[in-house]
């Protein structure tokens, strides 16, 4: 906890509803975050028992300095992934951070089962294990909205849930945060299902008193100024990330129609500007944060003969209109926002959800299953066979839904298409194509994301130096292990550079030297390296599927023997850190 | 010339900066220490509205409502709050019609907003402003 020096542990038992705090000073090098839960999740996992048994965890944590810097607004959840079965890592803002660090936890630990669906109401002084049944099969949003009702706390609280996929545990089942924002990635939705667990809310209702009021207000100043009069920032509010559509595509990186292509001559209809003329209609922030990047865009949806017509609104973004737009050969804002409403509503991860159906629709059309196996035909461009394929993966109708909920890794091991299912290590692809650093990010990232190491941003098309780019992946992956410690908004990593970091911690009084940060975050991957080699993860012997090999990302084509040829270099640098 | 605060919240982003920076004056990391508060009409998918003292200047119900003397009328609107004076009985808070102060367990006393300004500063969509007041 800030200006302590501890970092305060709260561990909930689900099977006998038990919880309990531990002061623990030994973790207070990691700083918080993924740091800190890399920690608590090396100790508390279980590598023997299945991926999904009571005796498993799910850690979140905040960081260092969450909340009280602006952009600093992520909680970070740790936990093994159903999807890629090795190391699970996922980053969610909106309120979650600030109200576990106004109840005075740094992180949460949950094991054990309950026996029936219950909902965990944590505070400052309490926690209460409450009866869920009645919201079991509820959609995330109305959930939502109960416990909003039944709860205190409004305006400091935050409610995290789950929909019908991580109650069915589908392997990429999402976990919904206050509406907007998600533990979208790599099934941790599935992980509270198989604990009976819909949702958890926190109310932060305690403070913290400032210890070095004039100085902490002075970084603050400055980095306010800089949050709010910086570029990159100002993009990220006017169009969102929903600009990079058209970069992307104007650069030829974007995958389309399962990666088929990575550029078209036709998406204006699902550009940023599209999006924002057409359907915006409000913008809002995770707490803690003056730029306020997320969407929110409205459809009008038709429920009834007569003109009688709903408006949806729903938060969208550059990587959901890829997955759910281009990738499926959508041409259509209305349609792309309807299917994000119903990955929402069933808590799936939108980027995973659409790459299995990518992969779905090119299986299909090789014949690879009949329409006896998907229900409706799967077709590029058909959203409203999407929709209804979305339904039956939530619902696991019958035994190819249940497959394609395993994600598209699994999926194309049984009905073959291996070389087009889009996944690295079982997590489904991000919308970036760009070249060796989106391939090589991904690949080698711990998390298998493009935001592990954001290689991605790397490519400037042709070839360059791939050492070097070796290099730069690796670099940028140890220094997200300190942002992702603090825990900062991706978004604002040029804004908080060591110095800055440096100067940030000390006004609230942790002094560290360049040195030991970078200390921190070296024995922070470590551990997350340690993690994943006691999962039996062998980076050595990824292999990926060659479609990557042979659609373009600006304009290159990547080498498929060179690029196995880094890995194993990579994974040669992890090993020498390991063991260092 | 005196001036008060006033707000627009079409454009609020629901960052919360405000009440962060209000009780960081204070002396807290904290939302419950500070004076102005950003709420969701209808969860997040609603609108955000801000509940903030409204600067009155004439009945100013609170200050009625308040024996001790703890509260003084402002220059421009609003009160202060003298804490020495405050014995914690609560009067001015059901008084306020617009549920604009909300008491502090932590600090024992109201929590008052006291028209400084300085959550206008911080507010990136300068939903907030100050505006003179005849
Ligand atoms: S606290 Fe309420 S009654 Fe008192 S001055 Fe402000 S708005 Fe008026
Ligand atoms: S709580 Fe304090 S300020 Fe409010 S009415 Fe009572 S004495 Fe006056
Ligand atoms: S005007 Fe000053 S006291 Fe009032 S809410 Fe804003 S920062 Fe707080
Ligand atoms: S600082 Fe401005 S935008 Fe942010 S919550 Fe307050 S009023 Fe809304």
């Amino acid at each position: 906890m800030l200006y302590t020096n501890h970092i305060r542990v709260l561990s909930i038992n689900l099977t006998d509803e038990t919880y309990k705090i531990e002061h623990r000073e030994d973790l207070k090098q990691y700083l918080g975050g993924v740091g800190v839960a890399s920690k608590l999740l090396e100790e508390n996992i279980k590598p023997d028992a299945d991926i999904l048994d009571p005796s498993q965890c799910i850690v979140f944590a905040i960081g260092a300095i969450s909340t009280i810097f602006p952009v600093i607004t992520k909680t970070v959840a740790m936990f093994w992934s159903p999807l890629t079965k090795e190391l699970g890592e996922s980053y969610a803002g909106g309120r979650m951070a600030m109200t576990m660090l106004m109840a005075h936890f740094d992180a949460i630990v949950i094991t054990g089962k309950s026996k029936r669906p219950i909902y965990l109401a944590i505070e400052s002084h309490n926690v209460e294990f409450r009866d869920a049944s009645a919201m079991w099969g509820i959609r995330s949003d109305d959930v939502g909205r109960i416990i909003r009702e039944r709860e205190k706390g409004a305006g400091k609280r935050s409610i995290i849930r789950i929909g019908e996929a991580g109650e069915n545990q589908l392997s990429f089942a999402s976990v919904c945060v206050d509406t907007y924002r998600h533990f979208g990635r790599m099934g941790l939705g599935a992980v509270m299902g198989s604990k009976n667990l819909k949702a958890i809310s926190i109310w932060g209702k305690g403070d913290l008193p400032i210890k070095n009021q004039k100085a902490y207000f002075k970084v603050f100043q400055d980095l306010h100024k800089k949050a709010i009069t910086t570029d990159v920032m100002k993009k990220y509010h006017d169009l969102g990330t929903a600009m990079g559509v058209n970069l992307m595509n104007e650069k030829g990186g974007i995958p389309i129609l399962n990666l088929q292509t990575s550029q078209t001559d036709d998406i204006e209809n699902l550009s940023g500007e599209t999006f924002a003329e057409k359907n915006l209609v409000r913008k809002t922030a995770c707490a803690g944060c003056p730029v306020g990047c997320i969407h929110i865009g409205q459809f009008r949806r038709e429920f009834g003969k007569g003109y009688e017509f709903e408006a949806v609104n729903v938060g969208y973004d550059y990587e959901l209109i890829f997955s759910l737009g281009t990738f499926l050969g959508l041409n259509d804002s209305d349609e792309v926002l309807e299917l994000i409403e119903a990955v929402e509503d069933y808590g799936m991860d939108a980027i995973s959800a659409g790459v299995v159906l990518g992969w779905a629709t090119e299986a299909y059309q090789n014949g690879l299953f009949t329409v006896n196996e998907s229900l409706v035909p799967l077709e590029f461009g058909n959203q409203k066979n999407y929709l209804a394929a979305l339904k039956h993966m939530a619902k696991r109708t019958n035994e190819f839904y249940y497959n394609l909920g395993k994600g598209c890794a699994h999926a194309s091991s049984i009905y073959g298409g291996q070389d087009y299912a889009m996944h690295f290590n079982g997590n489904e692809m991000s919308g970036y194509h760009t070249g060796y650093g989106s391939v090589l990010g991904s690949a080698v990232g711990a998390r298998h994301s493009h935001l592990c190491n954001g290689g991605y941003s790397f490519d400037q098309g042709g070839e360059g130096n791939p050492e070097e780019l070796l290099d730069k992946i690796y670099n940028e992956e140890l220094d997200r292990c300190i942002l992702n410690s603090l825990i900062a908004c991706l978004f604002a990593r040029k804004m908080y550079d060591k110095d800055t970091i440096l100067n940030a911690l000390k006004s609230v009084d942790v002094v560290m030297t360049e040195e030991e940060l970078d200390n921190a975050a070296k024995e922070i991957f470590r551990t997350k390296l340690r993690i994943k080699k006691m999962l039996g993860y062998r980076l050595k012997s990824l292999r990926l599927p060659k479609r990557f090999f042979e659609t373009t990302g600006f304009g290159t084509k990547i080498d498929e023997a060179m690029t196995y040829e880094l890995i194993k270099k990579y994974s040669e640098k992890c090993e020498a850190l390991m063991n260092s | 010339m005196a001036k008060r605060l006033r707000y627009d919240m079409n454009a609020c982003l629901g960052c919360q900066t405000c009440s962060l920076v209000c009780s960081t004056l204070s002396g807290y990391h904290s939302l419950g220490e500070s004076g102005i508060n950003i709420k969701t009409k209808g969860g997040l998918q609603g609108k955000f509205v801000c509940v903030v003292c409204a600067g009155c200047t004439e009945n100013i119900s609170c200050l009625e409502a308040c024996k001790t003397g703890a509260l003084k009328a402002r220059n421009g609107g609003g009160v202060l709050l003298d804490k020495n004076k405050c014995i914690g009985c609560k009067k001015c808070i059901s008084a306020c019609s617009i549920g604009a102060i909300h008491y502090s367990d932590n600090l024992d006393r109201p929590i008052i907003c006291r028209q400084c300004g300085t959550c206008a500063k911080y507010c990136p969509h300068n939903c907030l402003y100050m505006e003179e007041v005849e």
